[in-house]
């Protein structure tokens, strides 16, 4: 997989991320025209395109487009599955998802698909292990910010 | 110090968090953007503070921003440093930016090898995790290069966790440094059969995609492969083992068949859940490229029929790939596909248009391209109609015009494709007229009439809105047109078509052909008028010619004015002479005398060299400016020109000839000093009124015709149906009936060999073989390979044994001398690899060893402690570190113990105890991240039947080192270590030591205290150990080129001292593999028994040695930078020394 882009029916960029290094130039470029041509899709018609020399497959949950770019021997299918596998890790870990936990969250939403997928290849393929990985980070961030909270109490006291 | 942190964090609840930017930036939608450079401003702010939290609340923040589109590359360096942060939550965030906004381009990204290296040992997992993720993302070739040797050994890291993102990062250093793919193939390979799914499947996905780039290279692996397909029970994994298999079919036939089975197998397995249809068409897709696999064809039809958009367009996708093994099963739906191209969606309409493609036949061309142009007429949007147009063209000119049998209905066909509104692909139908045309000689005739007639209703073409893409297609009728003047019916009519007014607003390199053509138009008109005679009318013509070229000199376009002038004064002359009553026709038309052969794009490349003919030989030598070889072609073309206006020579070297012309043509058609003008709109909007009016297009043509007028493409496809229907009838006396019949119909070679019935003998023929291609031409078909092609670099054959200079590197510091001294290079590398395989023996020595003991213990007392040392040191940027751990006896036992991947030494130092300690082993990097700070990695495994806990490791600070401990605990705290260890488990953890000066080696008394505690209760213990810093743990072997070396001789800055060591029998190579070893040295340059060796220490200290053999002994003497270090450094090597 090349990129993966999370965007609104408003053609708001909701989520980025390049497997392929580009300049942040031509990533605007791509993203503006791709959400132009995603957008103005009618929603009978197929989840693949073909766009320069890539694919692109898409698919939208509620008001979110999930869109991914793939080289031409990629198997489509499979993209569908991992978009859809990736919203069923976003729903599981959010709570029924919705674009505002997206956009509030938006470096979990970052570090759940950085479990997922790893260099724009399939990481770990079972939900359970994924999140089970999301949930010990987060604890490990828990504990250190009531470390450094605390640390900085004692701190506190000793300045006094 | 506190209150700077208190103030840090009231400060901190002042900042905007990540939720209130995104609330503000929602409740500005009007003024968005000034509110984002307003809290852009904040965040510059926040960025200059020293408290972390802040920091990396502010990236958090750009984070979000740069995804709205703002630049955050300013902010790479802050970035940078939130990464560092020790603690997760930051590094988290830092990671997450820096993955999100780094990219090849960033300068800063160097800074980061060693945040990522410190990451990547880190003893939590989650913190490599991070790293590991990041650095998927902007992986450089310098990082890829400097970090590949960690990455490998993270390979086989204890957690799968961090197995699988090593496996899967792999890819992307292949990428981005393919030398690293052979030293680390063995390992991925063991990954296949990793004991976790996420490892192996990581590992399948990463195979897979290297063998998809070069599949020949994983043969091998196959038999591995069908064994875990048929393991296998994950979907996700199943697939891309086929999608290998696709690849690698191909290549092995016999794998196609045994594959038949499992294959079906898992298709009716698969069948069976929800997403069945899904999943087969998935199946079949990944497979169907190249297996004799029948059933693919009748699966996809009921998947078409089901019709959801997305299994339409991959039935149709799994059809084309069917189409190329079984052309036959695909062509049976016909109908259904070109029902598809009715569909809505355009994916769809493509990949039908793409099948056609390759289901048309001599039989369905004509039928085919005739609902093309229907859809043609009735598609909106131009992409669309372009592509049909593309396709069209596609379809009727693959392989060679293979499946045309009428050149006259395609030369129709193009000729209605000119009439398209605003189409981009003008060139491509104007190369198509000319390529037909030129090609195929028995159609010339016919297609200069339709030349002619286009140029006559040239102003429609040229006068349409987007005139750019279509009035190209004049160019090719302009050509056409003079090149065979003498099929014109009218000529003279052309000519002044030619020579309107309109034509001056044709872009540049159009009308410059125009110009060139009118000559030769010209040239045959006089031919004609002379032999007939008629000096008046050849005179009116050149009269014509007089009055209308002006018109052209005045053009803003070079060429076009260059060309006019020359040959106005060209017309002129003749006039004169005309005026005289000279005869010119002759002399004019000589001009362009001689035939247009068409020759093949590599027949050049594929003249077989003759024997004796040595091409690079000089045939004079050399002026000393001369144009290079390279240059011939051009060469070629200006030679051409200028003896244009000679006679042509003789026939015999037509070949010759021919291939200067086409030389000619490319020339034309690539000059970069044809320039496009565009003409002023006003002038164009002066030139086109009336358009209306100009009666068009229904010209009556008085061409021997069987069609009025521009002829219909679909007249030909009736009058093609009426032709085949003779040949049915006429079998025998066919082709002379044709002739007859259809005057264009000679065929350039008499007979086709044994036609059957199915096969339709086309009108006319395409000259190739015979023709285009020079005589024993070689049949090569090399250099088809794209040399940009990135995966080009990873053909690598894996199964060949590594070579030494294929290691990867373990340390390289890149040094000023590089560049310099290139050649020299691997000295240093493979004096590296001898040390590797001592190593290993060693190491099995040891575990012998080991194990003897332990036994031996266990049987006298409770449970054994043992420590063992693991060292390994890393160096960033330029520290290096060595320690040894020694313990007090009483306590337990270390053994040091070398470790994976040629990592510096390592000395074994057993010491037995009595109690009952955790048994451990150390791993030592040094970081680079601020200055003199080491890491020391301790691996703590518990070789007794104890739980260990509550494990403290204390160190008394020298004035020299100091360990680094977290904030706010006493010098005499201790660390604690963040685990417990169960019996037989072991794992690592790091402390942090800073070193002030370097010059002189150090000790460390230490104790690490736990409880153990097993069925009996739990006691108190400690270990005491104490770490050896060595002045030869502070050199780094850099590898140093003689010339650099001899430059720093001669600097005489440094100061000098040497050793002498007796009784050494060993041989000089082991000698000096010692010292590498040993020591950190490299190899500048040895001769005989004398070497001279380089290193350097992590403060920059220059070390040179020089060491000679005698007899018996051996010398070093050393220059160094510092006295102090060299002394103590050759003390250390004597002490080495006089162990061998």
């Amino acid at each position: 997989m090349q990129f993966m882009l999370l965007f609104s029916r408003q053609g708001k960029l909701r989520l980025q991320k390049w497997y392929v290094p580009l300049s942040d130039k031509e990533k605007k470029k791509i993203t503006r025209e791709l959400v132009q041509t995603v957008l103005a899709r009618k929603p009978k018609m197929c989840s693949f395109l073909e766009w320069r020399d890539l694919k692109i497959v898409y698919k939208r949950y509620a008001s979110l487009y999930f869109c991914c770019a793939i080289e031409d021997q990629d198997n489509e299918l499979i993209t569908l599955e991992i978009i859809h596998r990736y919203v069923e890790l976003l729903d599981k870990y959010f709570g029924s998802v919705c674009e505002l936990d997206i956009i509030f969250n938006f470096e979990k939403a970052y570090f759940i698909l950085d479990e997922f997928l790893l260099g724009g290849e399939v990481q770990e393929t079972s939900k359970k292990n994924v999140l089970k990985a999301i949930e010990q980070a987060d604890l490990l961030q828990e504990k250190t910010e009531t470390m450094y909270h605390s640390k900085s109490f004692i701190g506190y006291k000793k300045a006094y | 110090m506190a209150l700077k942190m208190v103030k840090g964090s009231i400060d901190r609840m002042f900042d905007k968090n990540l939720q209130d930017l995104v609330r503000g930036i929602r409740n500005h939608k009007e003024d968005e953007a000034k509110y984002i450079s307003q809290c852009i401003d904040e965040i510059k702010q926040e960025l200059k503070q020293d408290n972390i939290a802040v920091k990396a609340n502010a990236v958090c923040k750009l984070t979000y921003l740069q995804m709205l589109g703002y630049d955050i590359s300013w902010a790479a360096f802050n970035i940078i440093e939130v990464m560092s942060a020790s603690k997760f939550t930051f590094k988290r965030i830092g990671y997450l930016a820096a993955s999100q906004s780094f990219h090849e381009g960033t300068d800063v990204i160097m800074l980061t090898t060693n945040q990522i290296r410190k990451d990547l040992s880190s003893p939590s997992q989650y913190d490599t995790g991070v790293a590991l993720t990041g650095l998927s993302c902007f992986v450089t070739p310098d990082l890829a290069r400097d970090l590949a040797n960690d990455i490998m050994t993270l390979m086989s890291h204890t957690k799968p966790y961090i197995r699988k993102k090593a496996v899967l990062i792999m890819y992307k250093v292949f990428l981005k440094y393919p030398e690293s793919l052979r030293p680390a193939f063995p390992r991925l390979k063991e990954k296949l059969e990793d004991p976790d799914p996420g490892v192996q499947s990581a590992a399948v996905n990463v195979i897979c995609e290297l063998a998809r780039r070069n599949p020949k290279n994983y043969l091998s692996l196959a038999p591995l492969f069908f064994k875990l397909m048929t393991s296998s029970t994950n979907n996700w994994v199943l697939i891309k083992i086929i999608k290998l298999f696709g690849a690698l079919t191909p290549l092995e036939p016999r794998l196609g068949k045994k594959l038949i089975e499992p294959l079906t197998n898992l298709i009716h397995s698969v069948g069976a859940g929800r997403g069945a249809d899904r999943a087969v068409s998935a199946v079949l897709i990944s497979l169907s490229s190249g297996m004799p696999n029948h059933s693919a064809s009748i699966q996809v039809r009921p998947a078409r029929a089901g019709a959801s958009p997305p299994l339409k367009y991959l039935g149709l996708l799994a059809m084309s790939k069917i189409l190329k093994t079984h052309p036959k099963s695909v062509q049976s739906h016909k109908d259904l596909i070109l029902q598809c191209l009715d569909d809505k969606d355009e994916s769809i309409r493509l990949r039908a248009l793409d099948l056609l493609y390759g289901m048309v036949s001599k039989k369905n061309l004509m039928e085919i391209v005739k609902k093309l142009m229907t859809h043609v007429d009735k598609a909106e949007g131009t992409t669309y109609r372009d592509e049909l147009l593309t396709k069209i063209i596609d379809i009727c000119s693959q392989s060679n015009y293979q499946y045309i049998t009428n050149f006259e209905w395609y030369i129709s066909i193009l000729v209605e494709l000119t009439r398209l509104e605003g189409t981009r692909h003008g060139h491509l139908i104007a190369a198509q007229m000319l390529d037909v045309a030129i090609r195929v000689k028995a159609i010339r005739k016919f297609a200069v009439s339709q030349m002619s007639s286009l140029l006559d209703s040239a102003h429609l073409l040229a006068s349409s809105t987007q005139r750019n893409g279509i009035c190209e297609v004049l160019y090719a009728a302009a050509w056409i047109c003079g090149e065979f003047s003498e099929h014109l019916q009218e000529p003279h009519h052309t000519l002044e078509a030619m020579l309107r007014p309109k034509v001056t607003t044709l872009p540049g390199h159009i009308q410059a052909v125009y110009v060139q053509n009118v000559v030769k138009l010209y040239a045959s008109i006089l031919q004609q008028k002379e032999q007939a005679g008629e000096a008046e009318g050849a005179q009116a013509v050149t009269q014509l010619m007089v009055d209308r070229l002006p018109q052209f000199v005045q053009s803003a376009d070079l060429e076009v004015q260059e060309r006019a002038s020359c040959i106005l004064q060209l017309v002129k002359h003749i006039q004169k002479l005309q005026a005289k009553d000279v005869p010119v026709a002759e002399e004019v038309s000589a001009l362009f005398a001689g035939e247009l052969n068409p020759v093949a794009p590599k027949a050049q490349k594929k003249v077989p060299v003759p024997e004796g003919l040595d091409l690079d030989a000089w045939i004079n030598e050399p002026l000393s400016d001369s144009e290079s070889e390279d240059e011939r072609p051009r060469a070629v073309f200006h030679e051409e020109e200028q003896r244009r206006p000679k006679h042509r020579p003789s026939e015999a070297d037509e070949e010759e000839l021919a291939r200067r012309r086409e030389a000619r043509k490319q020339e034309q058609a690539n000059n970069p000093f044809y320039i496009k003008s565009s003409p002023s709109p006003q002038k164009r909007y002066q030139d086109t009124p009336g358009v209306e009016h100009i009666p068009v297009v229904q010209i009556d043509l008085s061409v021997p015709l069987k069609v009025p007028g521009l002829p219909m493409s679909d007249q030909y496809v009736k009058l093609e149906e009426e032709r085949r229907h003779q040949q049915k009838l006429e079998k025998d006396k066919r082709r002379k009936k044709r002739k007859e019949k259809e005057r264009k119909g000679k065929r350039r070679h008499g007979s086709l060999p044994t036609e059957s019935d199915e096969d339709i003998a086309p009108a006319q023929q395409v000259d190739i073989v015979t023709e285009e291609m020079p005589e024993n031409a070689l049949p090569s078909d090399e250099d088809d390979k794209d040399p940009n092609d990135p995966y080009r670099a990873l053909d690598i054959d894996l199964d060949k044994p590594l070579a030494d200079s294929e290691k990867l590197p373990i340390q390289k510091h890149r040094n000023a001398e590089t560049s310099k001294s290139p050649e020299k290079e691997d000295v240093p590398v493979a004096e590296k690899k001898s040390k590797k395989p001592k190593k290993k023996e060693k190491k099995h020595k040891e575990k012998g060893r080991d194990k003897e003991k332990k036994k031996e213990k266990e049987k006298k007392k409770s449970p054994k402690p043992r420590k063992k040392k693991h060292k390994k040191e890393k160096e960033e940027r330029s520290k290096g570190r060595k320690k040894s751990k020694k313990q007090p006896p009483g306590s337990g036992e270390v053994a040091g113990e070398p470790v994976h991947n040629g990592a510096p030494e390592e000395e074994p130092l057993p010491v037995r105890g009595t109690s009952a300690p955790p048994p451990h082993t150390c791993d030592v990097r040094g970081s680079l991240q601020e200055d003199s700070q080491v890491t020391v990695a301790i691996v703590l495994e518990n070789r007794s039947s104890s739980v260990l806990k509550g494990m403290e490791l204390s160190v008394l600070d020298s004035l020299n080192a100091r360990m680094t401990r977290p904030q706010g605990s006493s010098v005499h705290d201790g660390v604690p270590v963040p685990f417990q260890l169960p019996p037989g488990v072991s794992n690592e953890a790091q402390f942090v030591f800073t070193i002030q000066s370097i010059v002189m080696a150090q000790k460390l008394k230490g104790t690490l205290s736990f409880i153990a505690k097993n069925d009996e209760g739990a006691t108190q213990e400690k270990l005491d150990f104490r770490l050896h810093f060595s002045c030869s743990s502070y050199l780094i072997t850099t590898p140093c080129y003689s010339d650099a070396f001899a430059k720093l001789l001669e600097s005489g800055d440094l100061s000098m001292s040497s050793v002498k060591v007796d009784g050494i029998r060993m041989s000089f190579q082991n000698l000096l593999a010692k010292i590498c070893f040993h020591h950190h040295f490299s190899v500048v340059e040895r001769v005989d028994s004398c070497a001279s060796m380089y290193s350097r220490s992590i403060q920059g200290h220059h070390v040179c040695l020089l060491v000679k053999k005698g007899e018996n002994s051996v010398s070093v003497d050393g220059k160094c930078s510092d006295s102090t270090l060299l002394s103590n450094l050759l003390e250390e090597m004597k002490v080495t020394l006089a162990k061998c």
